[in-house]
């Protein structure tokens, strides 16, 4: 089952290959991994998904709690969370297909960022489940390049 | 405050942590410590290998509980050192670990001797540094002793580029170590104490399964206080030898893959199996499916990973070893349904059963007219040394054999490479506890493959006075996995046959030492009583029955009841 795993982390040197090589080195599996400062600067933000049994789970959340370096770790997806991926797609648009690239872009509230004489490159930013619609829906196109950033995201805040 | 130089500064750390011997090799990367050293009280043990170094200061470790320091160079002097970390880090053995690395400036450059030892080593330390500010060069050391030694202990690596240990810097008072991202749990929870001890209460067929996490806490008297007043069977892992004493009637003796019967046959019939600072390794549990089918676990272990990591855990208790059984003896001790005789009686089946095992199948040899058994060595040195030395070993059959026939009865007597298999830690560890304890006999069993591993270190022990005697039982084999090719491949000996082997009576003598040969059984006895006798560093060459195996033995991946015995 797929986890959404938020950490923070000290920002030293060799930090974040701390987190990869223990991943790696246990045969722990990695879907996409962000990170960057949160307002104090010696500390970093990490958001990973992974996937795995509950018992791999436990072992990667114990596994992470163990390494000095690592100051919290929360497994957010067990809760309430929002999530967002920024994706910049390149896209074919040429004379039969430039209006429906933009309406495609219109529905998803994304925006064109780039333009070119046969492209558009649209950026979206959405959960997971929306990024991938969006592709689905413009792979007919022509998907020229992707990029993606992967997914952050946060606990809901308590609502009492 | 007077500035002082980084050199003069990681000496003070060093005092400062009470640390009197260090073992090393120099480089250019380290030449102004080595410098400053000259002039310091620290004892230093120059290696002829750098793994040798790191051994040296693991075996201290294990010897005293104290932690064990090594000084290695940058490049090549690092990458040597590296066999012997990951030693002490699958053991949980605190040692410290400097290296040095070139100046800030070349980092990354690929410089001469320049290696990132930081990367490197990242996955087999506890934790690591690089050292790339001087005013943070003396709290990171003091870190660097705090992390080793606390918690669950491991090796620590700082990196100290040349410039750095040049340059000058304050040295600030020590202040009391506070990490907000570690935080080892000492104290067990007594909500889970209390679960575990009233499973206890209910159990009819309890084990207590003991590790070296026992040994690394203290806690054998703790240990010995629960199973006596609960007269519950003991099995102790290859790290938890000593952990409780050999000889007490409740101890069984070694489980797994090389476990007596008893051990074995108890574990998977037990209703309660308590583990403590134990952490249910493959060599111990064998096909896990089948490993305590019938029992409720309780695990006691001061790393969180380790619970639940291999095994289903019923009740986790995680805090230092020696804490959490002082708590679950206190509790039982003010517990209205504890009585400690009706315990004893409510046991005494399940006791019986489990002497009747080990008296159906004890640990056994096959005599052999007057040829040499090596279990008749371990057996020897164990009563004419009364159980009472320091035994070091290699890897392979020789630790197995040393492991069932010598009765270790103390803790922090049998120090041997038991998470990461190393040969060659032996005579190198042997010579870090011999340091330590100048008084106490020394004992590396070897074999004569994993003993020509280290055997450079003979200079080190012959230089420093280390006197070991090291008891090489002589096969011309690679023993173990000959004995792995006889009993599944078979009996192709695919590199396993030692063609040449150095005559290691003569080589003694080339070092300085004593060699002593025995190829019959008669001269067994003789020869330890010589070479313990012997005040110098000696080396005891026993020529051994060639193709003998230990038993019993656990097929790797079978069940723990499917022993082969002898």
């Amino acid at each position: 089952m797929k986890h959404t795993l938020s950490i923070l982390l000290q920002n030293k040197p060799g930090a974040l290959s701390r987190v990869t090589g223990l991943f790696s080195g246990r045969g722990f599996n990695i879907e996409s991994l962000c990170v960057a400062e949160t307002l104090d600067p010696k500390v970093s933000s990490m958001t990973l998904v992974t996937w795995g049994s509950d018992s791999i789970i436990e072992q990667i959340n114990k596994q992470l709690h163990k390494l000095i370096d690592v100051i919290k770790v929360t497994d957010i997806s067990e809760g309430e969370y929002v999530e967002r991926e920024m994706v910049i797609i390149r896209v074919k648009a040429e004379a039969g297909t430039r209006a429906e690239v933009l309406r495609v872009i219109d529905i998803f509230r994304g925006k064109v960022v780039d333009v070119s004489p046969n492209t558009y490159s649209v950026e979206i930013t959405g959960p997971e489940s929306k990024i991938k619609a969006v592709v689905d829906i413009l792979r007919p196109i022509g998907i020229k390049e992707i990029i993606r950033t992967g997914t952050i995201a946060m606990a809901r805040a308590p609502k009492k | 405050m007077s500035k002082i130089t980084g050199a003069q500064a990681i000496i003070k750390c060093l005092q400062e942590e009470g640390v009197d011997i260090i073992f090393g090799f120099p480089g250019g990367a380290v030449i102004d410590l080595y410098d400053e050293l000259m002039d310091c009280p620290i004892k230093h043990v120059l290696v002829r290998h750098e793994q040798g170094a790191v051994h040296a200061a693991d075996g201290l470790a294990r010897a005293t509980g104290k932690v064990g320091v090594a000084l290695l160079t940058s490049g090549p002097g690092a990458t040597n050192g590296v066999t012997g970390i990951a030693t002490a880090y699958l053991d949980s053995i605190p040692i410290v670990v400097f290296t040095g690395q070139v100046p800030r400036a070349l980092i990354g450059n690929d410089a001469f001797q320049e290696v990132d030892i930081v990367g490197i080593t990242r996955p087999c330390t506890k934790h690591n540094y690089l050292v790339s500010d001087p005013d943070e060069l003396v709290s990171t050391i003091r870190e660097a002793f705090y992390l080793a030694a606390s918690g669950r202990p491991g090796p620590v690596l700082i990196d100290l580029p040349k410039d750095v240990v040049a340059s000058m810097m304050d040295f600030p008072d020590p202040e009391p170590i506070r990490m907000k991202t570690y935080q080892p749990k000492v104290k067990p929870h007594p909500g889970q104490v209390e679960k575990a001890c009233k499973a206890f209460l209910q159990a009819k067929r309890p084990v207590l399964y003991i590790g070296g996490g026992v040994i690394l806490a203290n806690a054998s008297k703790e240990l010995t206080e629960l199973a006596e007043k609960t007269q519950t069977p003991v099995t102790m892992t290859l790290m938890g030898l000593g952990g409780f004493p050999g000889t007490n009637p409740l101890s069984m003796g070694m489980l797994g893959m090389h476990g007596s019967y008893a051990s074995n046959m108890m574990v998977s019939e037990s209703d309660l199996l308590i583990a403590v600072g134990a952490r249910f390794d493959d060599r111990v549990t064998g096909r896990l499916d089948a490993f305590a089918p019938h029992a409720k676990i309780v695990h006691i272990d001061v790393d969180p990973t380790s619970i639940s990591k291999n095994v289903g855990v019923d009740i986790p208790i995680v805090a230092d070893c020696k804490h959490a059984l002082q708590a679950v003896n206190d509790w039982l001790e003010n517990s209205a349904d504890f009585d400690s005789a009706a315990m004893a009686e409510n046991h005494q089946p399940w006791i019986d059963r489990v002497m009747d095992w080990d008296k159906k199948h004890p640990l056994s040899y096959q005599e052999e007219g007057d040829v040499i058994k090596p279990q008749y060595v371990v057996e020897t040195l164990n009563k004419l040394t009364n159980g009472d030395a320091i035994i070091t070993t290699e890897v392979g059959q020789n630790q197995m054999w040393a492991a069932q026939f010598y009765k270790f009865n103390k803790p922090r007597r049998l120090l041997t490479s038991g998470g990461l298999g190393t040969m060659g830690y032996g005579l190198p560890a042997a010579i870090g506890a011999k340091l330590a304890f100048p008084d106490m006999t020394v004992i590396d069993v070897a074999g004569d493959g994993s003993i020509q591993m280290n055997i450079q270190e003979l200079a080190t022990a012959k230089q420093y006075g280390a006197k070991v005697k090291v008891a090489i039982l002589n096969n011309n084999y690679l023993g173990m996995v000959r004995q792995w090719q006889e009993l599944f491949y078979n009996r192709r000996y695919s590199a396993t046959v030692m063609e040449v082997t150095p005559d290691f009576v003569a080589l003694a003598a080339a070092y300085g030492a004593v060699g002593l040969r025995a190829t019959k059984k008669d001269e067994v006895e003789p020869v330890i009583k010589e070479a313990l006798a012997t005040d110098n560093l000696v080396i005891m060459d026993f020529s051994i029955s060639r193709e003998e195996g230990v038993f019993p033995m656990v097929p790797a991946g079978k069940a723990t009841t499917e022993m082969l015995l002898v």
